[in-house]
């Protein structure tokens, strides 16, 4: 679906022709690739470009918020060969927002990826896309041709000397290729277990040369970024946590969806914008970033702020900005369980904390869902946790544990309900309502 | 496609070759390993899974060990090691799908097909599988046809109108 509700859009300006808006003749008509042309006609050195993006204060958006100015500082100069990789592997359950700028403006994508490219002085780059969204690869190649056919990319753009070119690389469905590293391999024609850091890739990236990887909603930002001033980027959010995000709400709202909004706008206002709660019913619970963030309980995430500091105060994370949202139909121990399972099956089984540990979480939560759970069990699952977080060469452990802690802390007596009374506390029937699959009063 | 495997010839038609070849271009002409993972998928596509010596056969056209490729290929997991149906039905399970009625899409194309995930049917049609996020979460239900096109909002009209067209 295409865009429904914004506040200050700059990155879903193109959506609102939805399918209809995305290629070269539409973006250039709405200012595409006069940022690029900029930069080049004006000469504007890398380290003017990196300054800009500095002062901007754009936070990487697939998840960690690490500052994108200065991971592009940590690129070597006088590197030869140097690469600029977008990660568009988007699997983390709750976030579509990288399929839509896929579908509905690539071009700002390259746009971004091309001066990027310029400003740590790369020569190529890969944009690497999820596997199971396989018609966005498609469209983004042909992007990719009319970019080149425009002189966009290639050899001496725009006849400046600059010669960048751009790829589009597609994953087959594995989780784990959406960690940086993981990624690379996967570029690289393996298997994407993730590489122990450091080095980092800004040194030991792609086929071991230094590489910048970044989100691919933080390389649609760049052109606007440029094209008002880091500043009045950074102004339209809050200080540390600069300009608009993409925000995927999905789960119990009346209208589930991507919604860009400033950074700071409260969650109560995301949830308007999203139709509010299906069926009028009561907030449960919301993970806010992306299934691998711990979960908030209802009325805490009602007096968040919707940016990375105010939701790590709260004690979940910004991550990817996919809000997942649960009203009372939903039993906390079967949402965990599915989550559980996700984690246990995408594990990529390099090391043993999480392989192992990601197993004995699922198979102690699907007990307890199932009537089998044991009073030790909830310590058990938090001793298991404990074993694997920060013991990992990535993240994906601490992935898993995150929400199996978070629910126990704040559903414990759900969790507790359910070993008792070996049955959930929230009445079947009413979470089989909850989903909406099924019309009322049929079978 | 439950062709037994003798009467498929490893070697790929001139068509996929060049479609690889396509591939290989995108990459340093030393790295023509990157292009095993498009390669594999264009190698599924002509002969609607992958057989061992059709891995083996993309390895040698990449120049690669066959246990490299045969590594790629059993680790992603839209790779089919094993014959599926003319069409392959995935159906993702996951926590906001199910909060939007993923589970109990599943549950109704179960029924509907009379088998379980991982199963086809008798007539060879169509293959269920489970399936983890495919990142269009506010598209639930979601559900993926022989990998490449996505189906979203699959309620239970939907979901008829689908294996209505699964002919």
């Amino acid at each position: 679906m295409a865009l429904i509700d914004t506040i200050n859009p700059l990155l879903t300006t193109g959506w609102t022709k939805g399918d209809a808006g995305w290629s070269l003749k539409d973006y250039e008509a709405r200012g595409g690739y006069k940022q690029w042309r900029r930069v080049l006609e004006s000469k504007m050195s890398q380290d003017d470009l990196i300054a800009e993006v500095k002062k901007s204060v754009l936070r990487g958006r697939g998840g960690a918020g690490f500052p994108t100015g200065l991971k592009w500082s940590f690129m070597p100069k006088a590197a030869p060969v140097k690469y600029v990789v977008c990660n568009t592997d988007e699997g983390e359950p709750g976030t579509f927002k990288d399929r839509d700028l896929m579908r509905f403006d690539p071009h700002s994508v390259i746009e971004g990826m091309i001066i990027a490219g310029y400003a740590v002085g790369a020569k190529a780059g890969y944009n690497y896309i999820h596997g199971e969204i396989f018609e966005a690869y498609q469209r983004f190649e042909e992007a990719l041709d009319q970019a080149r056919a425009a002189g966009y990319l290639g050899d001496n753009i725009l006849g400046s000397g600059f010669s960048f070119d751009l790829f589009a690389h597609h994953g087959w469905g594995a989780y784990i290729c959406g960690e940086e590293t993981g990624l690379l391999e996967s570029i690289e024609g393996k298997k994407g277990q993730p590489r122990f850091k450091p080095p980092f890739p800004a040194n030991f990236g792609l086929y071991g040369k230094p590489t910048t990887i970044n989100n691919t909603e933080t390389f649609a930002a760049i052109p606007f970024i440029l094209g008002m001033g880091g500043e009045a980027y950074l102004n339209l959010g809050k200080p540390n946590n600069g300009g608009t995000k993409l925000f995927s709400v999905s789960g119990h709202v009346n209208r589930p969806g991507n919604f860009e909004v400033p950074m700071g706008t409260p969650f109560s206002k995301l949830l308007e914008m999203a139709g509010g709660m299906r069926g009028g019913r009561k907030l449960k619970a919301v993970i806010p970033g992306g299934s691998s963030a711990p979960v908030l309980p209802g009325e805490v995430i009602m007096d968040c702020t919707m940016d990375y500091d105010s939701i790590a105060k709260a004690g979940s994370m910004l991550g990817s900005g996919a809000v997942i949202v649960m009203d009372e139909t939903v039993c906390m121990v079967k949402a965990l369980e599915r989550l559980s399972y996700f984690y246990y099956e995408e594990s990529c089984g390099q090391c043993t904390p999480c392989r192992e540990g990601s197993g004995w979480l699922y198979r102690v939560v699907h007990r307890i869902e199932h009537g089998e759970g044991r009073p030790e069990d909830l310590d058990l699952l938090n001793r298991v946790t404990d074993n694997m977080m920060g013991k990992t060469i990535c993240a994906l452990a601490d992935a898993a544990a995150f929400p199996v802690r978070s629910f126990i802390k704040h559903f414990k007596s759900e969790f507790e309900y359910h070993i008792e009374n070996k049955k959930c506390l929230v009445d079947p029937e009413i979470q089989r309502m909850g989903s909406g699959f099924f019309k009322a009063g049929a079978a | 496609m439950n062709t037994p495997n003798t009467m498929l010839s490893p070697e790929l038609s001139p068509e996929s070759l060049k479609k690889i070849d396509r591939e290989v271009a995108k990459y340093p002409a030393d790295q023509k390993q990157s292009a095993v993972m498009a390669a594999l998928v264009i190698a599924q596509d002509e002969k609607g899974w992958l057989p061992k010596e059709t891995i083996a056969a993309v390895a040698t056209y990449l120049g690669m060990a066959p246990m490299a490729a045969y590594e790629v290929a059993s680790f992603y997991n839209m790779y089919d090691l094993h014959p599926v149906g003319k069409y392959k039905i995935t159906v993702c399970t996951n926590l906001p799908c199910a909060l939007s009625g993923g589970v109990h899409a599943a549950d109704y194309i179960k029924q509907k097909l009379g088998i379980d995930f991982n199963e086809t049917t008798p007539d060879g049609m169509v293959t269920l599988k489970e399936g983890e996020c495919m990142g269009a979460c506010g598209d639930a239900p979601v559900m993926l046809v022989n990998n490449k096109r996505m189906c979203s909002f699959m309620l239970p009209e939907q979901i008829d109108k689908l294996l209505a067209e699964c002919k």
